[in-house]
């Protein structure tokens, strides 16, 4: 299956994504041979806060992109309901101009518990992405605090969305947001207040920190992902980007840090997994104080480890 | 890597055809994640090809085909068709909406496996996607 992924088959790129997402056996084997690929796409993460306008701006991306010759991969990420397990994923609405393109693959995804929308397993279904060919991957997150941040593990370039409207979220912006963003949106232009929102934000970019790190000009922009205005400039800011982490280094140190969330990820969900499984077997002892809870977790670890 | 002992079922929901109105196609995406499912709704008039398309990226278990405007003998089919031609032959195909009683062995005939009246309580389209995908929850 994982050669016909490489050759480009979209039926084949589906079930591989749902072996890695379900970690299923196979996920080792496919990612193994996935791996030669990757680093060969921009992965683009797009976050912001909910309805700022995340999705439509995806659908126009892919647009742009689709237009340049370009193969695209989504990765839509929505909450799963803490209590039902379930999870809406709606974020396809807005891009559903390409479904059935076949240069473009969108998949939405639940965050299934798991901190911030990001596990293991989305760096797996980058991996399968990259192996189909494409050459740009946006990856929408739910956009809560924590997770803004986190995004910035899994992308290259990421971009942060916000609207004129919430101009008091920009004023409260946590500084992780600040630092992380490599490009600010504010969308809905076509809205009044966005000269304003934009102002607010250089003027708190500018005293968050000085002259960038590494030389990239955090650059923020008026856009409408409704009409497409501001659009094509938006474009240049991402290919820009690509440049500068192609040029500086930078890219390379980001591959590294992608790389490093995966494999701690996986080693920590791996280690979780297998040492709290025999979790039970022990409880009885504690409560009757045949052991105690270091020695017990120091059993349980010697058992993960294996 | 250790499988995963159950994974959530994954369900489309879709409003083919040329009627605007998705409130009923709403209150199943909610009910059915409430239920515990993952649901992907996209939206209104989609077309058959793009309905199916879907269906084989997001990889899902299930087609829900939500329809009022009176089109579904000519959708339903080329949507189970569309799935089949895409190798989705295995995905259970269900419909509701306005369809009259005597339409409904023509439509399972065609390979939509149910069809929910108007009147449907939602539990029980939840409880028969259970039933139906029962042994798909176990890791694939
Ligand atoms: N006026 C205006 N409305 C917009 C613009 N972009 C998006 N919207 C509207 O904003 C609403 C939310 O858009 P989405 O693209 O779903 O926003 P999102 O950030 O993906 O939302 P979540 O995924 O739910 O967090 C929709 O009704 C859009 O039509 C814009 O540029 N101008
Ligand atoms: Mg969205």
């Amino acid at each position: 299956m994982a050669r016909l992924v490489l050759s480009g088959d979209t039926g084949a790129l589906a079930r591989s994504l749902s072996l890695i997402i379900d970690e299923s056996g196979e996920a080792d084997v496919l990612i193994r041979s996935f791996f030669p690929k990757s680093g060969s796409a921009q992965k683009i993460g797009i976050c912001g806060p909910p309805g700022a306008g995340k999705s439509t701006l995806t659908g126009r991306l892919v647009a742009l992109y689709r237009k340049a010759g370009l193969k695209v991969g989504v990765l839509a990420v929505d909450p799963s309901s803490p209590i039902s397990g379930g999870a809406f994923l709606g974020d396809r609405l807005r891009i559903q101009d390409h479904a059935t393109d076949s240069g473009v693959f969108i998949r939405s995804l639940a965050t299934r518990g798991m901190v911030g929308g990001v596990s293991h397993t989305i760096f797996g279904a980058i991996h399968a992405l990259e192996a189909w060919g494409c050459d740009r991957i946006v990856v929408e997150t739910v956009g809560t605090g924590q997770d803004e941040v986190v995004i910035a593990r899994v992308a290259d370039t990421v971009v942060y969305v916000t609207t004129p409207t919430m101009g008091d979220e920009i004023q409260a912006m946590k500084a992780g947001v600040m630092e992380v963003a490599d490009l600010f949106v504010v969308n809905k232009a076509d809205l009044s207040g966005a000269h304003k929102a934009i102002s607010d934000l250089k003027t708190a970019l500018g005293l968050g920190r000085e002259a960038g790190c590494g030389g990239w000009q955090t650059p923020v922009l008026g856009i409408s992902a409704l009409s497409g205005q501001g659009l094509p400039e938006l474009l240049a800011g991402l290919d820009e980007h690509a440049r500068h982490l192609r040029d500086s280094g930078e890219g390379r140190e980001r591959l590294k840090r992608q790389y490093r969330e995966e494999v701690s990820l996986y080693v920590s969900r791996r280690v979780y997994q297998d040492a709290l499984s025999q979790m039970d077997s022990h409880l009885d002892e504690l409560v009757d104080h045949k052991s105690d809870p270091p020695s017990v977790a120091a059993r349980m670890l010697r058992g993960g480890a294996n | 890597m250790v499988g995963n002992p159950r994974r959530p079922l994954r369900v489309l929901i879709a409003k083919p055809g040329l009627d605007g109105h998705d409130r009923g196609a709403k209150v199943i995406v909610r009910a059915l994640r409430d239920a515990g499912f993952e649901v992907i709704y996209t939206g209104i008039r989609q077309t058959p090809d793009m309905i199916a398309a879907t269906a084989l990226q997001e990889d899902v278990d299930a087609v829900g085909l939500s329809l009022l405007s009176g089109a579904h003998m000519t959708l339903f089919p080329q949507i189970v068709e569309g799935l089949r031609r895409r190798g989705l032959g295995s995905v259970l195909v269900f419909g509701g909406g306005i369809i009259p009683d005597e339409d409904v062995p023509r439509l399972q005939a065609a390979g939509v496996d149910r069809v929910f009246g108007p009147g449907t309580p939602l539990r029980s389209i939840a409880e028969y996607l259970k039933e139906k995908l029962a042994s798909k929850t176990v890791a694939r």
